[in-house]
Formats: C-alpha cells, structure tokens, sequence
C-alpha cells in the first residue's frame, strides 16, 4: 500500500484532464495565431506565409470594419443599458427583500437570461415584424409612422441592442442582489443614526460598496456581447436564409470569411483581433481592481 | 426601520413601499411579455395573429400550430439531440473539473502552479476565437456529424475547474485527508469517498451552469452538425427560421414548443447562476 510514490495518484489524475486541454484548448488556440499569419485557402495545397499582411488586409476591408464597428456599439450600448437598469431593479428587489414577491419578481426579470437565445430572438422577431408586429402598431397609435426595423441599418441595430440588454439585465440583477445582501447591516444602521434617507444610504453607502462588482458584471457584458452571432443570426436574416446581411457581427464575418470564402488565414487574423479586444477588456479590469484594492 | 414609534413614518414607508411594488410589477411584466406573446401565438389561428391589440390569451386557441410543426420538423429529436449533447457535456465537465480542481488545491507538485496558470489563460479566450481551427481537426479526424465531433468542444471548462480548486482549498481542511491517509487510505478511495460527496454543492452549481452553456450553444454545434437529422434544438430552430416557414404562428410554436420546459427549469436553478460567481470571483 505504502510502495505507491507520492506523485503517482495526482500525476494519473491529471494526465487525461491535461491531455484533452492540450488537443481542445492549447492547440487550436496556437493554431490561430499561427494561421493568422498565413495566407490559406482552404482549397488549395499551397499556404504561404505572408507575416502580417492578413492584418494589413483587415485593416482595410469595409466589410471587417463595418463588423467591428457594429459589435462595438452594440457591446458598448448593452452596457449602458444593462447596469444602471439592472442596479435599479437590483436596488428595488433588495428593499422588498423578504416578502414573497420579491423572490416573483428576481425570477421574472431572470428568466430572460435564461431563454434560449434563438426562441428569444424570434419572440422579439415578431415583435420588430415591419408588417405584423406589435412594435409598429404601438407606436403608430401614438402617430409615428411604422418602421422597418429589421432592414434599416441604424435600426436593427437598435433591435438587436434591445434584445441582447433584455437578457443580459437578469444576470446583472442576480449579482448585483448578492453584493447588496453582502453590504453589512451595521453600515445601514450608521447612515440611519447619522439621518440618512434609504436612497441616500444606497448611494453613498451601497453603490461604492459594489463598484468592483459593477466592474465585474460590465466586463463580462461586454466580453459576452463581443462575442454575438446567434442573436444577429436570427434577427437579421430573411427568409431566404441570407444572414446577417444588415447587421454584420465580427463572429458572423469571422465564419464568412473561414466557410464561405474558404479564407482561413484571414479569418483566423480577424480571431485574433477579437482576442487582442477581450484580453485589453480583461486586462484594464483587472488594472481597476488593482488600482482600488490599494486605494 | 423605526415603524413602532413613528405613525407617519409607517404610512410613508407603506407609500414607498406599493410604489416600488408598482415598479416592479410593470417592469416584470415587461421582461415577460415577448415570452408571453410568444407562447399566446403559438395558439392563435391566422387571423388571430394579424388583430390589434394582440391578445394575451387566444379567443379561438387552436393546436394546429403545434401539430403542423411537429410534422414538418424533427423538433422532439431536435431536442433529444440537445439533451444527449448538455447532459454528456456537463458530464465530462464536472468530472474533470472535479478532479483537476481537487488535485490543482491539494497536491503540490512542481509544476502545478504552471498548469494552473495556462488552464486560467485560456478560459480568457473565447471559443470563438479557436473555433475555426477545432473545427479543421473534427473535420480532418471525420469527426463532423458525430457526437464525438460536436462535444470536442464542450468537454471542459476552466471556470469549473478554477471554481473547485477553490472550493477544495477554502472548505476542505488538510487534517482530513492526512488522518485517511494514516488510516491506510488509497489516495483514489479518498477522493471518491471522503473528497467528492464534500463536493456536491459546488459540483451542483457548475452541473447547471455547464448543462445551461450546452442547451444553448450556437455557433459550435450550427458548423459542425449539418445533417437535419443532427441538429440541436438551437441551430434546428435557426434554420427552420430563416429557411422553412415565415407563417408567425408555426414559428412561435416550435419556438415555445423548445423554450418553456428549459426556461422554467433554469429560472427554478437560478441560484446556481450566482453561486460560482458569489464564491470565487468577487471577493478577489
């Protein structure tokens, strides 16, 4: 029993877990970053090396910018949207704490989070409906004329912000709840000594108290809605299956580029730049809570 | 608050209170209301579906919505597929999340910290970002339209690991392990034994999260599943979307048909949503 080295036990767990983080995980990724700099059709036999002439490339090519443009604003947009709602409601469900509604109400503005993105855009795709949808007969009884959402540039756009704020917002509700649950009581009781109204202690005891969550919550938004397509997918595209024609998404251009224009080079050029975008959000997070932690 | 001895401060506070209440209420309804709709057009007759304002409960519910989409697509496969796919998923994730995560807190080896390091490096990358070159190996291995193929991609995750480590070093105290040990314990008996039925809550927590990740994959499963056969419910519904039918009311059928049991099941697990989240990340 006692023979068997120490090592032999974590060393036979690890190998297999190891094993797969190499095939699926370290190897594509370096396989992306080295592909960005080859010229590859995936057609043909030959694969150049051509440095970095597919990020020159990109650099100049309408429809790349166009793509980064777009999930820019939206990624930016949902943010805006998301944490001062979800703040308010968290802010809001918090004082109602401990009755049963509460527990009604946490649930109802989650479960948009937790919808399927596809059933989800296509609730809201009836809902832009140009022809049938609620949204246009809504406002036309207030006298504006009906728009195409979904095939206005601008405005879906617009669409596509409002829906991915609607599930993002439960999400950032359900963390925000717990850092509220976890601002000590005894502060509470000090702002009420010293006269403090409720909204008072909830800003100036509550919201500095959640910053790095707010942090947390904003970088995870933004990386996630960096990252759309489904959304897009379903959205923007027309009966003919013709996607994303209108709103251009950098994963959407990304898979364009790799399956349908077989440009593997190119399109693990444009995987990279979306890396490089996370890694500076990651990075200036982690910069802030630095920064606050020695404040 | 100091309701007993102020009369007047009761009656504010009840004031504020119905006011939040009403807040509440309307944006509840608000976020519920596309899925409302949803699920009310999956009942509707085809003129129903053109009236406004439109109605929450349909005058003339009829099933032919239902039916009609159940025989034109292979929704119930769709969603078996789905479920095969989240639940081995999720299998393979809590598994080598557990015992990565406990050997990563407990062991220490030269080395590890390293191993640590590159599994928390790459969960920074998004899969989309290494998608392109996975799918060329599942392609090159034959791999596409296969089970194998599609969870190439869903087998671990570096949260679930990142999360169990903390939680083995956090929760789990050293004594007990040494006290098996003396006692004459293999170093597997203790981990199945002692380690892993101390695991169960964190383990739960991340079985949702992975299983939730799964159900609702996207691009992944749209690239490498192309037979109709072969789809998940997510990329089935796409394409039945944008290719098959724009009749509104077929649509929201198989749109409900799919979204009302994993909706209900995740809200009801919502708490596990934070749970990971409360534990680890926050509290740098």
């Amino acid at each position: 029993m006692r023979t068997t080295p120490k090592w032999l036990f974590p060393v036979l767990a690890l190998l297999p877990v190891l094993a797969l983080y190499g095939c699926i995980r370290v190897y594509p990724i370096i396989e992306t970053l080295r592909l960005s700099l080859f010229q590859w059709n995936i057609i043909s036999r030959r694969k150049p090396f051509v440095g970095f002439a597919n990020f020159v490339e990109l650099a100049s090519d309408p429809l790349f910018l166009e793509a980064i443009f777009n999930t820019t604003i939206i990624a930016f947009s949902v943010v805006a949207i998301t944490i001062p709602v979800a703040l308010a409601l968290a802010a809001l469900i918090n004082n109602r704490q401990g009755l049963r509604r509460s527990g009604v109400y946490e649930a109802s503005v989650f479960l948009p989070h937790v919808v399927s993105l596809v059933p989800a855009a296509m609730a809201w795709k009836w809902i832009f409906d140009a022809r049938l949808g609620p949204l246009n007969a809504l406002i036309g009884f207030f006298g504006i004329p009906a728009q195409s959402w979904l095939f206005d540039p601008v405005l879906s756009l617009v669409c596509l912000i409002v829906l991915c704020s609607w599930q993002a917002i439960g999400y950032a509700v359900l963390i925000f709840l717990v850092g509220l649950k976890n601002v000590p009581d005894a502060l509470y009781e000090a702002a009420r000594l010293d006269g403090a109204s409720s909204l008072q202690a909830f800003r100036y005891i509550a919201v500095p108290l959640l910053k790095p969550v707010m942090l947390y919550v904003s970088v995870i938004t933004l990386i996630s809605s960096y990252n759309i397509y489904a959304q897009a997918f379903v959205l923007a595209s027309d009966v003919q299956g013709a996607p994303g024609h209108l709103v251009r998404v950098l994963v959407l251009d990304m898979l364009e580029n790799s399956f349908r224009n077989y440009r593997v080079g190119y399109a693990a050029a444009e995987a990279v730049v979306l890396l490089v975008i996370v890694l500076i959000l990651t990075g200036a997070q982690f910069r802030l809570f630095r920064d606050r932690s020695r404040a | 608050m100091s309701e007993h001895e102020h009369p007047s401060v009761v009656g504010q506070n009840r004031i504020v209170g119905l006011v939040i209440d009403a807040v509440l209420c309307v944006v509840s309804l608000m976020m519920l209301l596309p899925l409302v709709f949803l699920i009310s057009n999956a009942f509707k007759t085809p003129p129903e579906l053109l009236v406004w304002p439109p109605t929450v409960i349909p005058h003339q519910p009829t099933l032919d919505n239902i039916v009609s989409v159940l025989r034109e697509t292979p929704l119930f496969r769709w969603i078996g597929n789905s479920l095969i796919f989240a639940t081995l998923s999720t299998a393979s994730i809590v598994s080598t999340s557990a015992i990565a995560g406990y050997v990563l807190g407990k062991f220490d080896l030269p080395g590890i910290p390293v191993i640590f390091g590159v599994i928390i490096a790459t969960a920074v990358v998004p899969f989309e970002v290494y998608m392109i070159p996975l799918y060329l190996n599942v392609q090159s291995a034959g791999l596409l339209n296969t089970w194998p193929g599609l969870l190439v991609g869903y087998l671990v995750m570096s949260f679930g690991i990142f999360l169990i480590r903390q939680y083995v070093m956090t929760s789990i105290p050293d004594e007990l392990l040494e006290a098996a040990r003396v006692d004459g314990a293999g170093e597997g008996w203790i981990f199945l034994r002692i380690v892993l039925p101390l695991m169960r809550g964190p383990l739960g927590a991340l079985a949702v999260l992975a299983f939730f990740q799964a159900w609702t994959a996207f691009a992944w499963p749209l690239v490498v599943m192309t037979n109709k056969d072969t789809y998940t419910l997510e990329v089935g519904l796409a394409l039945f979307q944008t290719g098959f039918t724009v009749d509104i009311g077929r649509l929201s059928a198989a749109a409900a048909l799919a979204l009302v049991p994993s909706a209900l099941f995740f809200s009801l697990m919502r708490r596990n949503f934070v749970r990971g989240v409360a534990a680890s990340g926050l509290k740098e």
